[in-house]
Parts: C-alpha cells; structure tokens; sequence
C-alpha cells in the first residue's frame, strides 16, 4: 500500500559530514558495486567504454563552491568548496511513496526505510517525478525504478561480520564522514552528532522531512601568522657592525 | 520536464475525447443510430487511443494493470480507474444510443461526470508535484477541465458552447503561462536551500558527479527549445483558440467546423510540448541548471 505510515518504529538513516567529506567518491563506487551485485536489478550501464557513457547510480558525489560574502574584518575571504554526496533521504512524509500507482514504492513501518518492490514497479518514472532531491533514477536496461535500499540486505545480514551491517558507503569511507544509525533515538550516536553539529534538512520548505541529515561545513581557520617560515627568512643583520662594519665604511669613503 | 511524445499525444487526445463524451453523455447533440455511432468512435478513438500511447513510455507495460490497485493514495491509479469507469459506463450508454435508439439519460449524466473526473485526475498528477512549481497550482485542473471542456464541445458541433469555453479556455492558458514564469521563483527553493549552504555565502555548483549524462538530467533538466517558447506561446493560442474562434464565427460547414477542431488539437499539442518542456524540476538546482 503506498500510503505512508502514521510513525515508524525507528528511523534509520544517514548523516553525512560535509565537513569531513573528501569527495574522493569511495562510497559512489562501493554502493553501484554491492547494489549490482545483491539485491534486486542490477545497476546497469549504458554505452560504458563509449563516447557518451551513462549508468544508474543511487549515491552521486556533486561538489559546491561557497564564496562568503565579504566584511569589514575579512574583505577577501576564500571561497570554500564543499564536497556533497546525495541518495535517498527515507523521508518521513516521501512523496515518491504517494504518487506510485502500483503499490511497489512503500515505507516500512519497522525501520522507516523507502523501498522499492521491482516485481510491481511499471516503470512509470512518477516518483522520480516527485523526488525533489533526485534520488530516484531509472534503469534503462531493466525499466524499473532504482533507489537507496539503506544497504537493507547487509545492515541485518548475520552472515556478515557485525563491523560490516552497515550501508556499504558508511563502510567504505575513507574519511569517516559518513554516520548510520537510528535518528528517531535521541541517544543514539547519529541523533547527538546532529545535535551536537547543527544537522540540517535539504529543501525543508518541500516539506518532505528527510530522515537523513547533513553536517554543515565548519567555518574555515583564520590564522593570524600564514607563513610559518617568515621569521627564518628575516635578514640576520641590517647593519654590519665591528670589523666588517669598519671594512664596508671604509670602502665606501674611497 | 522531458517533453516525452507519448504523454503529450495521451494527455491532448484523450483530454479532446474525454470531453466529447461529456457532451455525447448529456446528450449534446441527442444522436442515435449510425450517427451517434460515428460521434463515439471518434471519442473512443481519442480517449482510448491516448491511454494507449500512454502505455508506451512505461518500463513494463505489461504491468500496468497493477495501477489500479493504489487508488487511495495516487492520482495516476486514480486515472486509470476513473478512465476506465468512464469507457466502461459511456459505452454502455452509446449501446443504447446505436442498437436500440435508446437514451439512458441517467447512466449519460454519470458517464459525463465519469468522464470529467478522468481529466480531473490528470490534471492532479501535475498539480500534485511540489518538486515542479510551474504545475503545483489548481489553475492546473482548471485549464485541463477548460481545454477538454472546449475541445469536447468543438468535436460535438457545439458552436456557441465551443466558441465561450474556447475564450474561457485561452483565458486560463494567458494565466497559467504568467503564474507559471514566476513560479519557481516564487517557490522558495533554490541553491540554498537545496545544499543548505547559503548560511555561508553564494553556492556554485562547482563540480558534477560524473562527466556524462544520466536519467536524471534527461527526464528533469530539459532545456531545449525554451529559446523558442515565446513563439510556440503565440502559435499555441493563434491554432488552439484563436483560428478554432474565427472558422467557428463563420456560417457554418462541416470543413470549417473539422478545420477548426484539427486546428484546436494541433494548437493544444504545441501547449502541452510547452507544458513539458518549459517545466522546471528542483533537482535540477543540484547540478547548476536552474
């Protein structure tokens, strides 16, 4: 049934430090790779040795420059550049859930995870359509809609090593920049990173209320010394004094 | 919005068909026999006809009677079930009409309303997205229900009707292209709030995700062809309403009043490519285009 559930159990979701982030784009590879090889269609690509290559993905890595506005105090301040990986949100109120025809995209009530059910998808894209955020891409080889399962085929799999029932992008980041857990706790590690960093929503005025949360970057250092160096670079003498200094006002008299 | 031929060929067709069965369902024109069966082809080929091409653009289209399972929740089933109650109950009552000379007044006047509700609910699939401000507004249903309306009245010979809905109608369509120009900047998502970076400073998309292409970017940032929508707008309302108005306001004949409805249906085309193709999706502030 693709109405939404009143609650959910738990929340489970992501919360993904823009400050950390690296952009070194481990986490795009590490989910097109488990999710091709596990559960469900395939991630296929199209045209990939070619001259126009594309392919699904359900995590993309864009990057950002932030130019601060200029004050009194900084009338130059450095543009940042902010690395911003996006999948799916698991949005409490997802409006790609609503929209489906089918009954194939449905929100669990155990864990809150959006999921897809591909026997049932008719490929319709509406729920694309209705994602704000893109998560949603369709396969051009299975014609079905493909999303972020939340790794919900590793995170309760006892065959695996416990360190390993995580999504495979929190697993596989290099910078630790990417955080699992349940956001409807609010003891929970995620839950007091966010409170604790000032976690935020994306769009929050589309009103989809993202479970998953992302970490403002912190404000760059401003150091007062830039070159560490400067000192040892400074002249040892201006003036020479003793015998040299009698030498050089001798040599200039003549 | 990727203007995608299929969906725009279902929603001018059908919308023109469902509207003739309207009026076939009131009885405008009170046809029966060989006659009344030539004006309920002509609807069934339209409405029918656009279901079908609308099929085309699903992944699995021999799914698709799944979709009238959810209609609870979506606009889409709520479509596909009213669309098919609508054909259902209209064709029953053209039986009547062409087998036994017989008017079933009160199953017509729920195959009309049947019929209303089908353009109804297409028109809800649009102005339900929130991610697309252009279609999130009710002047959305209002200009489908006024096109389909009008179209089904031209297509009945109608003429007075048709001529009033046709500037009902054109009215709608001036207001929903203005509204629609300032929509997305008046829906208050944009690069800040899509990256939550504006507290910082002014955000830039710097770098894509990845060098090619992808679903994303050709379904939702189409851009193509906009450089021309001031000229589509004008060839739209010469061909939807204005040309239909003229050889309507004539003495009548049967190849001004076909002309006129031809006109009529090419001009809602070239409106629905626009639709499509001047529709912007938010996704598409994350990669810059907006």
């Amino acid at each position: 049934m693709t109405t939404l559930p009143a609650s959910t159990n738990r929340k489970m979701g992501l919360v993904i430090d823009l400050d950390t982030c690296v952009g070194c784009h481990a986490c795009v590879v590490s989910c097109k790779g488990w999710n091709t090889e596990n559960y469900g269609a395939p991630l296929s690509d199209q045209d990939p040795y070619g001259a126009d290559p594309t392919g699904t993905f359900l995590n993309r890595v864009h990057s950002y420059e932030v130019q601060p506005l200029a004050t009194s105090a900084m009338p130059h301040p450095a543009a940042q550049l902010v690395h911003f990986p996006k999948s799916c949100l698991h949005c409490e109120d997802a409006p790609c859930v609503t929209v489906c025809p089918t009954g194939a995209s449905y929100k669990r009530v155990e864990d809150g995870i959006v999921l897809v059910n591909e026997t049932d998808c008719i490929g319709c894209g509406l729920c694309a359509w209705a994602c704000p955020y893109g998560a949603r891409e369709m396969d051009a080889a299975e014609g079905v809609m493909k999303k972020c399962t939340l790794c919900v085929d590793r995170i309760y799999n006892d065959n695996l090593p416990e360190e390993d029932r995580v999504p495979a992008c929190v697993r596989t980041c290099p910078a630790g920049a990417r955080h699992f857990g349940d956001l409807g706790d609010p003891d929970s590690d995620v839950s007091r990173l966010v409170a604790d960093r000032g976690g935020m929503d994306l769009m929050p005025e589309q009103g989809t209320k993202p479970v998953n949360k992302y970490l403002p970057p912190r404000p760059r250092d401003t150091l007062d010394e830039v070159d560490i160096l400067a000192p040892l670079l400074a002249p040892v003498a201006e003036e020479p004094k003793g015998f040299l200094g009698w030498l050089d006002r001798t040599l200039e008299r003549l | 919005m990727h203007p995608a031929p299929s969906v725009i060929a279902f929603t001018t067709l059908s919308g023109a068909g469902f509207g003739l069965l309207f009026w076939l369902g009131l009885g405008l024109p009170d046809v029966t026999g060989w006659v009344a069966f030539a004006f309920f082809a002509v609807a069934y080929a339209l409405a029918a006809g656009g279901l079908m091409a609308s099929t085309f653009h699903l992944g699995h289209p021999e799914r698709a009677w799944k979709a009238f399972s959810q209609w609870r929740s979506s606009w889409l089933s709520r479509e596909g079930v009213a669309s098919v109650a609508a054909l259902v109950v209209m064709g029953v009552y053209g039986a009547g009409l062409v087998l036994f000379d017989t008017r079933l007044a009160l199953l017509g006047g729920a195959g009309a309303a049947l019929a209303l509700a089908t353009v109804f609910t297409t028109s809800m699939i649009y102005a339900q997205l929130r991610s697309v401000p252009r279609w999130q507004t009710p002047l959305t249903p209002a200009l489908f229900l006024a096109l389909s309306l009008a179209g089904g009245a031209l297509l009945a010979g109608q003429i007075t009707t048709a001529m009033a809905l046709l500037l009902v109608a054109g009215l709608l369509q001036g207001m929903w292209w203005k509204r629609g120009d300032g929509a997305f900047a008046a829906s208050g998502t944009d690069m800040a709030t899509a990256t939550g970076l504006g507290g910082i400073g002014q955000v830039r998309a710097f770098a894509p995700p990845h060098t090619g292409g992808n679903y994303l970017l050709r379904e939702f940032v189409f851009v193509v062809g906009r450089k021309h929508a001031a000229k589509l707008r004008i060839i739209a309302l010469a061909l939807g309403f204005a040309l239909p108005l003229v050889l309507l306001a004539l003495p009548f004949s049967h190849a001004a009043a076909a002309l006129a409805a031809l006109s009529h249906l090419a001009g809602i085309a070239v409106s629905r490519w626009l639709f499509f193709a001047e529709a912007e999706h938010v996704v598409g502030l994350y990669y810059g285009a907006r």
